[in-house]
C-alpha cells in the first residue's frame, strides 16, 4: 500500500526522526493559514502517490502566505502523471548544505530488508544503482536484533558522511530501520536526508510503502488508504475484496490462481487480443463471488468482452456457471461472455451455461480466439 | 524415485482441526499420504479422522518422529507455526498459508536456516509424488506417475500444465508449488539441485512468472545439469509496478519481467514455451535425445 509523503514523515517523526514543522492544506487559504503559523519562509509541495514531482512542478516554494496562497493555487489541481493532486504539505523551508538518501527496502535474495545509504542524496536512487553501484553501500538487516547504532553509524561512515552526521545520521537510520520494521513496510526511504546551514541533520522528504499482508495489524496505516486518481476501479475492487488489476484493453478477463490468471492475458494477447483487467477470483469461490466479479469487471467501460477461465479444484463449475447466469442479466445487453471450465464440477456447469445460452470453450486458447473474435 | 516425499514419509498436519486443515487432511489421507497426526494448540489429547491431536510440533515429533509438517494456520500465526516445526525437529515444512506478513518471513527464514529445515512456499499448493501421496492442496487425480519432475510458482497454473502432461502420456516424478511470496523457503534452484540428483527424474518442466530473479539464477543453474529442463514463463502482457495476485509478482523498474527471464533461459539452452500447450512436445523432445 502506497502512502503519502506527510504520512510516511508522521510515521517517523514518532521514532524520533527530525522533520520540518508544517502540515497539509487542501486550500489555498489553508496552506497560507499554515504558513503564517510557521512565520517563514515555506515549501508547497503536492502529495500524490507518484515519484518525480519536482520536475512535474508540484514543489513550489512562497517567501510570504501570500506567496503560499499563490503556491498552493498552482499545485492544488495539477496532474502530475495522471495523478490530479488534491493536497499539499506545506513545511518550513531550510537552507540546505548537503543531501544525503538513506533507504531500506525488502530484498528478495538476501531474505531480509537491506540498508541502502549515499552520500549523493534528492537523486533517483535506481540510476545511481544502475550506473554507479559503488556509490550505494548496501548492508542486510539481521532480523534477530534489528539494525544496531553502531551498524548505522558503521554504514554512515562507509559511505563517506562528514563526520558531524554520523551521529545524528546514525540515530535517524536505526530509527528508519525501527519503523520499517515495526510498521511492516517494503520499503522506506529518506530522500534526501539533509544537512542544514545551521548543521541540523533532517528527513526533507520521505516514502513508505506498507506490505498489504500486515494491514491486518497496522490498523491506523490501512485507514490511509485512498483511492488513485486515475485508478479507481482498482481502489473499489481492493475494498471489496477482488484482486483486481486495471490495464488498457477491451477483453475482460476472471479466472482462479494468479499464474493461471496472467497465462490467460497473455493467451488473449497471443491471439490478437488486448486484456482489459487481471481478475484472480481465488480458491473455493461460490456463485456470489463469481457474480461480483463479473459485474465488477463490465463496469470497466472499454470492456466489451469477459473471458472466464477457470481450473476447478476446490473452485467447482456449476457455481462458476451459477455466478456468471446470475450476472448476465445485470451485463450491459449483447456483451459476449465466454467460459472455459475444467476439473471438478465441469460437466455440471457445462450444461447450465448451455441451458442459458452462453457459450464456452474446450481449453483456454479457444475460450481466448473465441472472445477476441465476438468482440471483432 | 522421487524428491522429498514418498508413501513412507511421516508427516503431520498443523492446524488439522481448522476448516481448511480438517478437508484437506482427508484428501491427503485418500491419496496415500502417511499422515500421523496433528497439531491444534489447545485441542491435544483428542482425535481427527482417527490421527492423534497434539498441543505443539515438539510433542507431536516426540510422539510420532514426524519427518513432515503441512502448515494451515492463518496468516497472523503462520511465520510462528513454521518456527515451531524447524525448532522442533521437521525436516520438511510445506506451507500453504497465503497473505503472511513478509516481515514475519525474513524472521522464520533464519529459524528454517539454523536448523537446517526444507520450507516448501508460504502461498503455494504444496507438493505430490504421484503413487505416493501428496502434502498440501493439489489436485491428486490429474497426476500420473512418470519421469519428469516439475516446478512451479503457482498453483492452477501447475494443474494446467500437469493435465497437459498427464493427457499427452507424460507422467510426473514429484510435482512442487513453489510458492507465490517475495520471501520462499527454496527456489527453483534448490529443486533442480534434487531432481538432478534424483535417479527417479529424466527431465524437468519449471514454470515461473514475473518478479524477483528466481528464472535467471535457475538458468545460471541449467548450464551446469546433465538433465533437460523446459521452461514456461508467465506475465508477458503484465505492466509494471503492479502486483499480479501473488505478492511477489512484480516488475520492478526493469528487474523480473518475463521477456528478461524468457532471454535469459534461452541463453542457457533451455526451450522456452510460448503457450503452455507447446510445453508436452517440448518435454518429449528433450526425452528423445536422451
Amino acid at each position: 500500500m502506497k502512502i503519502h509523503e506527510y504520512q510516511a514523515k508522521d510515521i517517523l517523526a514518532r521514532y524520533g526522526v527530525p522533520i520540518q514543522p508544517g502540515r497539509v492544506a487542501y486550500t489555498p487559504d489553508e496552506a497560507a493559514a499554515i504558513a503564517r503559523e510557521l512565520g517563514g519562509p515555506v515549501v508547497v509541495k503536492a502529495q500524490v502517490y507518484v515519484g518525480g514531482r519536482g520536475k512535474a512542478g508540484g514543489i513550489q516554494f512562497g517567501d510570504t502566505p501570500d506567496q503560499a496562497r499563490a503556491a498552493a493555487a498552482k499545485v492544488l489541481g495539477m496532474d502530475i502523471k495522471g495523478l490530479k493532486v488534491e493536497k499539499v504539505l506545506v513545511v518550513d523551508k531550510v537552507d540546505i548544505k548537503e543531501e544525503y538518501y538513506l533507504g531500506i527496502i525488502l530484498d528478495r535474495k538476501t531474505q531480509a530488508p537491506v540498508v541502502m545509504v549515499s552520500k549523493e542524496g534528492g537523486i533517483d536512487i535506481e540510476e545511481v544503482a544502475a550506473n554507479t553501484p559503488e556509490k550505494i553501500i548496501k548492508q542486510p538487516i539481521d532480523m534477530r536484533w534489528g539494525l544496531r547504532p553502531f551498524e548505522a553509524r558503521d554504514i554512515l561512515a562507509r559511505a563517506e558522511l562528514p563526520h558531524q552526521v554520523i551521529s545524528k545520521g546514525g540515530a535517524i537510520l536505526s530509527a528508519l530501520a525501527q519503523a520499517f520494521i515495526e510498521s511492516d513496510a517494503s520499503l522506506a526511504e529518506i530522500n534526501p536526508l539533509v544537512l542544514t546551514t545551521s548543521g541540523q541533520v533532517q528527513a526533507a522528504d520521505a516514502k513508505i510503502l506498507i506490505d498489504d499482508n500486515g494491514l491486518f495489524r497496522q490498523k491506523e496505516y490501512a485507514l490511509w488508504a485512498e483511492s488513485e486518481e486515475s485508478n479507481p476501479l482498482e481502489y473499489e475492487a481492493k475494498q471489496a475484496g477482488l484482486t483486481y488489476v486495471k490495464l488498457d484493453g477491451n477483453v475482460g478477463i476472471i479466472g482462479n490462481g494468479a499464474g493461471l490468471v496472467m497465462t490467460t492475458l497473455d493467451m488473449v494477447a497471443r491471439v490478437g487480443g488486448k486484456p482489459a483487467n487481471f481478475l484472480d477470483i481465488g480458491g473455493g469461490a461460490k456463485a456470489e463471488v463469481m457474480y461480483k466479479a463479473l459485474t465488477f469487471v463490465a463496469r470497466d467501460p472499454q470492456v466489451k468482452g469477459i473471458l472466464v477461465n477457470i481450473f476447478g479444484g476446490i473452485t467447482r463449475g456449476e457455481e462458476v456457471a451459477k455466478g456468471v447466469i446470475m450476472a448476465q442479466a445485470e451485463l450491459p445487453k449483447g456483451m459476449p461472455i465466454v467460459v472455459r471450465l475444467s476439473g471438478t464440477g465441469a460437466e455440471e456447469g457445462k450444461a447450465l451455461l448451455k441451458d442459458a445460452g452462453l457459450d464456452w470453450g474446450k481449453d483456454m486458447r479457444e475460450a481466448a480466439q473465441k472472445i477476441v473474435a465476438a468482440i471483432g | 524415485m522421487s524428491i522429498l516425499l514418498d508413501n513412507t514419509t511421516r508427516v503431520i498436519v498443523q492446524g488439522i482441526t481448522g476448516r481448511e486443515g480438517l478437508y484437506h487432511t482427508r484428501n491427503m489421507q485418500a491419496t496415500g499420504t502417511n499422515l500421523v497426526g496433528g497439531v491444534t494448540p489447545g485441542k491435544g489429547g483428542t482425535t481427527v479422522e482417527g490421527l492423534p491431536v497434539f498441543d505443539t510440533v515438539a510433542e507431536a515429533k516426540a510422539a510420532t518422529d514426524a519427518e513432515a509438517s503441512c502448515i494451515f494456520v492463518p496468516p497472523p500465526g503462520a511465520a510462528d507455526a513454521i518456527m515451531e516445526a524447524a525448532s522442533a525437529g521437521i525436516s520438511l515444512i510445506v506451507c500453504i498459508t497465503e497473505g503472511i506478513p513478509v516481515i514475519d518471513m525474513t524472521r522464520a527464514m533464519i529459524v528454517v536456516r539454523e536448523h537446517g529445515a526444507r520450507l516448501i512456499g508460504p502461498n503455494c499448493p504444496g507438493m505430490c509424488t504421484p503413487g505416493h501421496g501428496k502434502i498440501g492442496i493439489i489436485p491428486y487425480q490429474i497426476f500420473t506417475p512418470g519421469l519428469v519432475g516439475f516446478i512451479s510458482r503457482s498453483g492452477t497454473l501447475t494443474y494446467e500444465v500437469v493435465a497437459l502432461l498427464t493427457e499427452a502420456g507424460i507422467g510426473q516424478s514429484t510435482c512442487i508449488g513453489i510458492g507465490g511470496d517475495p520471501i520462499i523457503g527454496s527456489t527453483f534452484v534448490d529443486y533442480l539441485k534434487l531432481f538432478e540428483a534424483d535417479p527417479g527424474t529424466k527431465a524437468v518442466v519449471m514454470c515461473g512468472e514475473i518478479g524477483g530473479s528466481d528464472e535467471e539464477d535457475a538458468a545460471e543453474f541449467i548450464k551446469t545439469m546433465s538433465k533437460p529442463v523446459v521452461a514456461f514463463v508467465s506475465g508477458r502482457t503484465a505492466p509494471p509496478g503492479k502486483r499480479m495476485g501473488h505478492a511477489g509478482a512484480i516488475i520492478s523498474g526493469n528487474t523480473g519481467t518475463a521477456q528478461g527471464k524468457v532471454a535469459a533461459l534461452q541463453v542457457a539452452n533451455v526451450p522456452v514455451a510460448d503457450t503452455i500447450f507447446e510445453i508436452p512436445d517440448l518435454v518429449q523432445k528433450a526425452l528423445a535425445k536422451l
